[in-house]
């Protein structure tokens, strides 16, 4: 089922949440199917067996035994399998266990959305987020209302829909939004949440590929050369469809390396300020 | 009596102000029907950019601006007048407004709805909220582009939004006085004799239709009255502090919470989901139990089953939700209730199939319409399954897996059981019956290219496309794979629109030329069979007729006739 799945659209999964995520779409999709055929057999036989050309005079009572009843406990049954062996247990994962940097040593950032991108806020070095606020906010030099002079909000930078991960690292966003409802889908690491004004609302994941062994991957796939995107998923305006970020998935030197890059850019910049 | 009152009425009187529930049913119908038509043409627009993105749509593109393409802004507001249209104006009308009006009095036996004039009222106030729509594409600011569920704050910023607002609060007084006049005719007006477990089950599922609006569409109204004083009165219902829109600090007293609105949308628009299959089920379950001339299986555990479907359709409405942040113990409850409401679903469906073994089928138009519901709507179902499970739908929801499958519930599900019902009831508007041969001209288009319109979907949706995207996802890379689909559906929903002319002509030339017919053509065994065709105005019957029996005896072992009407009395 899963390769079938995959032949029609499903694409791989690059994260530790993948695989519940993808086991739980399969399992439901062989009740779909097992349904749907099961039904199907049985309405095709009814139509061709009990069509009045052949069987003139209808049976009042038809069928006596309520077999069908078996049908609705096992429906049942498998339904209360799937919430309380999957579902359940994967929810509780996805709002409960939010990593944090001290305890897991994960990677913190903050995304705040907003009409048609995504600023992707990094704490800098000392791993403290500078503090945001709405009067500062000039949609040319300080999208987010970054208040440099807050505390560990020196050494923090943000960048405009350009956002790097370290592979096999726990991350946690801090999903916000500056203005409508935005929904920020990861498609092939398996995340999604909405941004919901007002709220800071955090998601976490774990990638298990960076995004070259992915295109890797993909070479001989339509997708051959497109990188991973962060998609918004929920209309937020004109530009709905034009609202992309871009996800790479980087190996921990490489990581480092662009951190690095980032914070001597911060410095140049903040030179030619003075 | 004034059984003969109706010959002086002059024209005015009886076709348009008129307080005849056969009048107002008919007015529903073709304004429903009318609606349909407009809400689909929009879709096909849409097609055009989602099959050849950027391109001049023919024919109409000089409508659109001067470059002839169908823009985001105008893309935006397509999509939300097709829902609207579709759903308020089209559907639900036709399926409870048209149907329920004009079948359920004939079939309890009683000369007219309980309230006539309020009946009238409640299709002017459709009408008006109707015209209020189709008003919003003439205004500057065009019509509402946030989306048919129009989430705040997009829905507050957008233009064109009041309009909508307005347009929704006379529809959903509509739904409210239509409703209450349901409820009250169904318990007060029934024939003598006929007794709740007697009552055809397309009565039983408009009467819990009717106690879902009644109950359901208030807290939308009271929503859109709330969102309409975001928009022109300065409050923030739905507003938090400290939003920032385009640059600009939003000069609003904050405080509210955009997720308000969706819970009360929901609240109303889940329950609508049954609204617009229940009386589906309803037309089918009288159309087979017509044409496999044999009693429908299990009619008790139907009735239970839509009774147990309209009770807990009100505590699932969260699981259009689970992404807005929910924690595990709210998410666990909308789960389980989603889950629940699956049972009585399995149940309906599994009794419709099993009610065809042992039958005789006549496969005439209304019964293939009517068969094509079952298989279609089972899709839908089943694919509400992954959907209303958390963990899938993490992935899944806001794609087009989710368009895909409320189509099939909707579309090849719910309007193909209403044209089932036209096929099906039209000797009895008319005298004569709609033609067989362009019934079946229409039919196996229709069920081809639906199919070729939605089953794509799911593909896509597989893929993660999202939904609402103008490019149809052209720039989104992770919908390389899946593209080609979009001509696919584009054509097949073109052809779909060619499919129904047939339909449209038979409407018309039947009237006319329709092969003429006595009361009861279909040897039916329900109440409205025996009154005369076209129904007497403003009484229906010669008398009230008195039942004697259930709803569907057909082929009883050891009677001449292979049906009983509910109206011959039980010997000794």
């Amino acid at each position: 089922m899963l390769e079938f799945l995959k032949h029609y659209g499903l694409p791989i999964h690059l994260s530790t949440a993948g695989p519940g995520i993808d086991e739980i779409i399969v399992l439901i999709h062989w009740l779909m199917f097992i349904l749907f055929v099961g039904w199907g057999t049985f309405f095709i036989i009814s139509l061709v067996k009990f069509r009045a050309s052949k069987n003139p005079k209808a049976d009042h009572e038809g069928v006596k035994s309520h077999l069908s009843s078996i049908l609705e406990v096992a429906v049942a049954v498998v339904e209360i399998v799937l919430l309380i062996g999957f579902a359940f247990p994967i929810w509780a994962s996805r709002v409960n266990d939010v990593p944090t940097s001290a305890e897991d040593g994960a990677v913190h950032i903050r995304v705040i959305a907003q009409q048609f991108a995504w600023n992707i806020h990094y704490p800098g070095l000392d791993g403290i987020f500078g503090e945001t606020k709405v009067d500062l906010v000039d949609e040319e030099e300080n999208p987010i209302g970054l208040d440099r002079s807050s505390i560990g909000g020196s050494d923090d930078f943000y960048t405009i829909n350009q956002m790097h991960i370290p592979v096999n690292r726990k991350i946690r966003v801090d999903l916000s939004t500056k203005d409508v409802i935005h929904s920020f889908k990861l498609p092939e690491l398996r995340v999604a949440q909405d941004a919901i004004p007002g709220m800071s609302i955090p998601v976490h994941f774990e990638a298990t590929m960076t995004s070259e062994e992915y295109l890797q991957k993909m070479a001989d796939t339509p997708r051959k050369g497109k990188g991973l995107e962060i998609v918004c998923a929920q209309l937020c305006g004109l530009g709905h469809y034009r609202m992309k970020g871009y996800l790479t998935i980087d190996t921990e030197t490489d990581y480092k390396s662009w951190l690095d890059s980032e914070a001597q850019y911060l410095e140049e910049y903040e030179d030619d300020e003075w | 009596m004034s059984s003969h009152t109706h010959h002086d009425e002059p024209f005015y009187r009886k076709y348009i102000w008129s307080t005849d529930h056969k009048i107002i049913g008919l007015q529903y119908g073709f304004t429903a029907l009318f609606f349909l038509l407009v809400g689909f043409v929009l879709m096909m627009i849409m097609r055009w950019q989602l099959a050849y993105p950027e391109t001049p749509v023919p024919i109409i593109g000089g409508l659109l601006g001067d470059t002839g393409i169908l823009l985001p802004e105008t893309y935006n507001a397509l999509g939300v007048m097709h829902g609207t249209i579709m759903i308020f104006l089209g559907v639900v009308p036709l399926a409870v407004g048209a149907f329920g009006n004009y079948i359920v009095p004939l079939q309890i036996g009683a000369p007219d709805m309980a309230f006539p004039k309020l009946n009238a009222a409640s299709y002017w106030s459709y009408l008006v909220g109707g015209i209020v729509m189709l008003a919003s594409f003439f205004t500057p600011e065009g019509p509402a582009r946030a989306g048919w569920t129009g989430y705040p704050p997009l829905s507050v910023f957008e233009p064109g939004q009041t309009i909508w607002l307005i347009g929704m609060v006379f529809i959903i007084t509509s739904s409210l006085l239509g409703s209450i006049n349901f409820i009250t005719t169904i318990v007060q007006l029934r024939a003598p004799g006929l007794s709740w477990m007697r009552l055809p089950f397309f009565v039983w599922a408009q009467l819990v239709t009717a106690f879902l609006l009644v109950l359901a569409f208030p807290p939308l109204e009271s929503a859109a009255v709330l969102q309409l004083m975001d928009r022109v009165a300065g409050t923030s219902f739905f507003l938090p502090s400290g939003l920032v829109v385009s640059g600009e600090i939003l000069n609003v007293s904050g405080g509210g919470s955009p997720l308000l609105w969706q819970h009360l949308f929901w609240f109303l628009a889940h329950p609508e989901v049954y609204v617009l299959i229940l009386p589906a089920m309803g037309i089918v379950s009288e159309v087979i139990a017509n044409n496999t001339r044999k009693p429908l299986w299990g009619y008790k555990s139907l009735v239970f089953a839509a009774v147990f479907l309209g009770f807990m359709s009100f505590i699932v409405w969260a699981h259009h939700m689970f992404l807005t942040g929910m924690g595990t113990a709210m998410s666990a409850f909308f789960q389980t209730t989603t889950m629940i409401i699956s049972i009585p679903s399995v149940i309906i469906l599994s009794a419709l199939f099993i009610s065809l073994w042992g039958a005789s089928i006549r496969f005439n138009t209304p019964m293939l319409f009517a068969l094509a519901f079952l298989p279609m709507f089972g899709i839908g179902g089943l694919t509400g399954l992954p959907l209303g499970i958390g963990a899938s739908d993490i992935y899944l929801h806001d794609t087009y897996y989710v368009i895909g499958h409320f189509h099939y519930v909707v579309a090849p599900g719910t309007i193909f059981a209403l044209f089932a019902g036209i096929y099906y009831w039209y000797p009895k508007m008319t005298g004569r019956k709609m033609s067989e041969a362009i019934g079946k001209l229409h039919f196996w288009p229709s069920f081809i290219f639906m199919n070729g319109i939605f089953m794509p979907m799911f593909i896509q949706g597989l893929a993660g496309v999202s939904r609402r995207l103008w490019d149809g996802g052209l720039e989104s890379a992770h919908a390389s794979g899946v593209l080609q689909w979009n001509e696919f559906m584009s054509i097949s929903a073109w052809l779909l629109g060619l499919a129904q002319l047939p339909f449209i002509f038979n409407v018309f030339y039947s009237m006319k030329f329709g092969e003429k017919v006595d009361e009861n053509p279909w040897d039916s065994t329900t109440l409205e069979w025996t009154a005369p065709s076209p129904p007497l105005p403003h009484v229906n019957f010669d008398n009230i007729p008195e039942v004697h029996r259930e709803a569907y005896e057909y082929s009883v072992p050891g009677r001449k006739r292979d049906f009983t009407p509910q109206t011959v009395p039980k010997k000794g």
